[in-house]
């Protein structure tokens, strides 16, 4: 607990463990960094494939009501619920949480900032375990009687709060004790990631020598705990509602189900950015590199963030226009949304700005970075729409809203982990991974996912309402036109699902054949580069220090178009 | 610790404002059927804990001074002390208003008080825990500065917000 602890603590574990650690203590009981960054990162990647699974399975009952899905079986109302709910929880606390936060923040922070490990390696090791144990909670959810939870991922009461309206009995506690949990777990992560950065960076690294990826991960820990504390009061009282029968969110007895909008979207709203950010972070990392010219505007990009995190807390209510707030209030908050796209579109522009001039290196790690650039564009401006309270009574809870997050958590949560695994892959392992198939994986992704979703953009212009389980039965939105639509959809959904097999193919191949990549593959200045690849125990064979900020690329009247951190002159 | 404290501090705000919320939305707070807080007993309950806070701020002043190395050791067992009675008499108060019918189902109003004196009352058991390994930590000789110090900060925390809770949930 206290802060000056220092990572002492590992090393005097590893030289107490003379020769080779065994298995359990190696890959399942490990304090070490990256070990549990890649517990965090394969834990991801199975979520994401049952999320994805779960997608597959309720487009294709969009597209062929009723008929049997190859895979699954008849689709049954409950069900249904229970698939949208489970997907979109898990896409975002059991996949773009561990992935973006919980593995890239393990696996970078320590390296970048040129230290052995995290401050509190155990605390570390708990959290995943935790994690770990929210994921049993979750996938144990499914198989009890009643079946999963199916009040929406949002879990708005009074269908979240009470059994005879979700029909999920067992299942919603269950749900929400395992997002309870998770959060724990990220809590601790959280705490670890701040203090480290604080507190453990290499001799010489000042406040802006910092890789802006650290700097946004910390900002997005901030975000995240600074937001959480209102959900947790939130759910125990939804907890309580549900299995105590208390009556907090009870309009028939003097309770508030609007209360539970306000304290979930308080943390959701900055949840957003707490994914959203490591992102970004990733992305400027990538850019620079592949672009071979200094970052524009470090300190503008930093400052951004800055502001972007204290904006996120004060937009909340927009998801709340039709909720029946005050329409002076939905003003302000009409305001404060479109306000915080000012600094997002700044980032955007300093990236655009980096690219400009530089001499670009199309590798597969650059081409998912550009198209994060521009799939976020899209989900952007379609954000003012819906961020606008005039717009959003007609939008609100349509396909439109759908498609404008899908468009910014896509890019989020699937291409900034693609960018950051094409781009780290040598340091994690150690090995190259395939330019062919990648290429194949990313036009293969990028061009499915746009066939996704922009026709649901068309439909929720359309009226198309979010929640329907069979559009047979309302004849307004049964017509062909709009039907095609949703069959086209879903075999791009099928489709882009496909696509993921080359990646597999390559991550798997790439383990064990892959080209061996030397310390510094792509030639990058951050200092997780000056590491072996894969970094052992300790990270450095001697601890970096540092002379520059993580972005010389191309200065003039050196040899080298680099400049790493940690050399000299 | 100061990063919990304030995440703990946005949870107690978040209960707070739920409490505030439900509150305006009704004529009568409380319900007219339901019995009464405790207000003077409580008030009472408060000082003992107000002097447990400051019983732990004197034992940090003692701490690590050569010419009275026992006073911190007193002093640290006279907060603790304190602090225990101040949980012992909030369980007999609950014991006798669920004896009332005050309880969590019965209202809203019931509910809240439940869930922010409990979530309080929670986190000043474990508060306590931590001061009792402190305490034997102090006791052999083991106790650094800056674990006295965290715990103290989760102590003063649970100290400090008691005073807005109580004048939120019992004065009103």
């Amino acid at each position: 607990m206290a802060e000056a602890v220092t990572t002492a603590e590992t090393t005097e574990e590893v030289h107490t463990h003379h020769g080779e650690p065994d298995f359990w203590s190696k890959y399942i009981f490990s304090t070490d960094h990256k070990m549990i960054a890649m517990q965090y990162m394969f834990t991801g990647m199975i979520m994401a494939l049952i999320g994805g699974y779960m997608a597959y399975v309720f487009r294709m009952q969009l597209a062929y009501p009723g008929e049997s899905v190859p895979g699954f079986g008849t689709v049954t109302p409950l069900a249904y619920n229970s698939l949208i709910t489970n997907h979109g929880a898990i896409m975002i606390f059991w996949v773009a949480m561990p992935i973006l936060i919980a593995a890239l923040g393990n696996f970078l922070i320590p390296l970048m900032i040129g230290c052995d490990d995290m401050a509190f390696p155990r605390v570390n090791r708990l959290s995943y375990q935790i994690f770990l144990l929210s994921v049993v909670v979750l996938l144990a959810s499914f198989f009890v009687p009643g079946g999963g939870f199916g009040g929406a991922w949002t879990a708005y009461p009074p269908l979240s709060a009470q059994s005879q309206y979700n029909l999920t009995p067992f299942g919603a506690p269950l749900w929400l004790l395992a997002v309870a949990l998770e959060f724990v777990a990220f809590l601790l992560g959280g705490i670890n990631f701040i203090t480290t950065t604080m507190n453990a960076r290499a001799k010489g690294m000042k406040m802006y020598d910092i890789p802006i990826v650290v700097w946004m991960i910390v900002i997005a820990s901030i975000l995240f705990m600074a937001s959480v504390g209102p959900l947790i009061a939130g759910a125990v009282m939804l907890l309580f509602d549900q299995v105590l029968g208390t009556t907090f969110y009870n309009p028939d007895a003097g309770g508030d189900p609007v209360l539970w909008q306000h304290l979930f979207w308080f943390f959701g709203h900055p949840e957003v950015y707490v994914v959203l950010l490591p992102a970004m972070g990733v992305v400027a990392e990538v850019i620079t590199v592949f672009a071979r010219k200094k970052l524009f505007a470090y300190k503008t990009i930093l400052y951004t963030t800055f502001a972007t995190g204290i904006l996120s807390f004060f937009v909340w209510a927009h998801h709340q226009f039709i909720a029946g707030i005050d329409p002076r209030m939905a003003h302000v908050f009409t305001v404060t949304t479109v306000l915080i796209s000012i600094p997002i579109a700044e980032m955007l522009f300093c990236y655009i700005a980096t690219l400009y001039g530089g001499s670009i290196r199309l590798t597969t790690a650059m081409l998912f970075a550009l198209a994060f650039l521009a799939e976020f564009l899209i989900g952007g401006v379609t954000g003012i729409y819906l961020g606008s309270s005039g717009t959003d009574i007609y939008f609100h809870d349509t396909y439109f809203v759908l498609a404008h997050f899908h468009y910014t958590f896509f890019p989020i949560a699937i291409i900034g982990f693609f960018t950051a695994i094409y781009y780290w892959f040598p340091k994690m392992f150690g090995r190259m991974m395939n330019e062919t198939l990648g290429k194949i994986h990313f036009w293969g992704t990028i061009i499915c996912f746009n066939g996704v979703f922009l026709p649901l953009f068309v439909l929720g212009i359309g009226g198309q309402h979010r929640r329907i389980y069979n559009f047979k039965n309302f004849p307004d939105l049964a017509t062909p036109d709009m039907h095609n639509l949703r069959i086209f959809a879903t075999w791009s959904a099928v489709v882009m699902l496909l696509f993921q097999i080359p990646f597999l193919i390559n991550f798997v191949m790439s383990l064990f054949r892959g080209k061996k990549a030397g310390m510094n593959p792509w030639k990058a200045n951050t200092l997780e580069w000056t590491a072996p690849s894969p970094p052992p125990h300790g990270n450095f064979k001697e601890m970096p220090v540092v002379y520059r900020g993580p972005y010389e690329y191309s200065v003039p009247g050196r040899e080298e178009d680099y400049w790493p951190q940690n050399v000299p002159n | 610790m100061i990063f919990f404290v304030a995440m703990e501090i946005m949870f107690f705000a978040a209960l707070i404002s739920a409490y505030m919320i439900v509150k305006s939305g009704t004529l009568f707070w409380p319900p007219p059927d339901q019995p009464r807080l405790p207000v003077n007993a409580t008030a009472i309950n408060t000082l003992v804990l107000l002097a447990s806070g400051f019983m732990l701020f004197r034992a940090e002043r003692t701490f690590g001074q050569a010419k009275n190395p026992d006073a911190a050791k007193i002093l640290l067992r006279l907060s603790i002390f304190l602090g225990t009675i101040f949980v012992v008499f909030q369980g007999y108060e609950w014991v006798k208003l669920i004896g009332f019918g005050l309880t969590m189902t019965s209202s809203t109003f019931g509910g809240f008080f439940y869930l922010i004196i409990g979530a309080h009352g929670s986190h000043a058991l474990a508060a306590l825990l931590v001061l009792y390994l402190m305490q034997r930590k102090l006791h052999k000789n083991q106790l650094s500065r800056e674990e006295f110090w965290a715990s103290q900060i989760f102590w003063y925390f649970v100290v400090g917000v008691w005073p807005i809770l109580y004048i939120l949930v019992y004065l009103n």
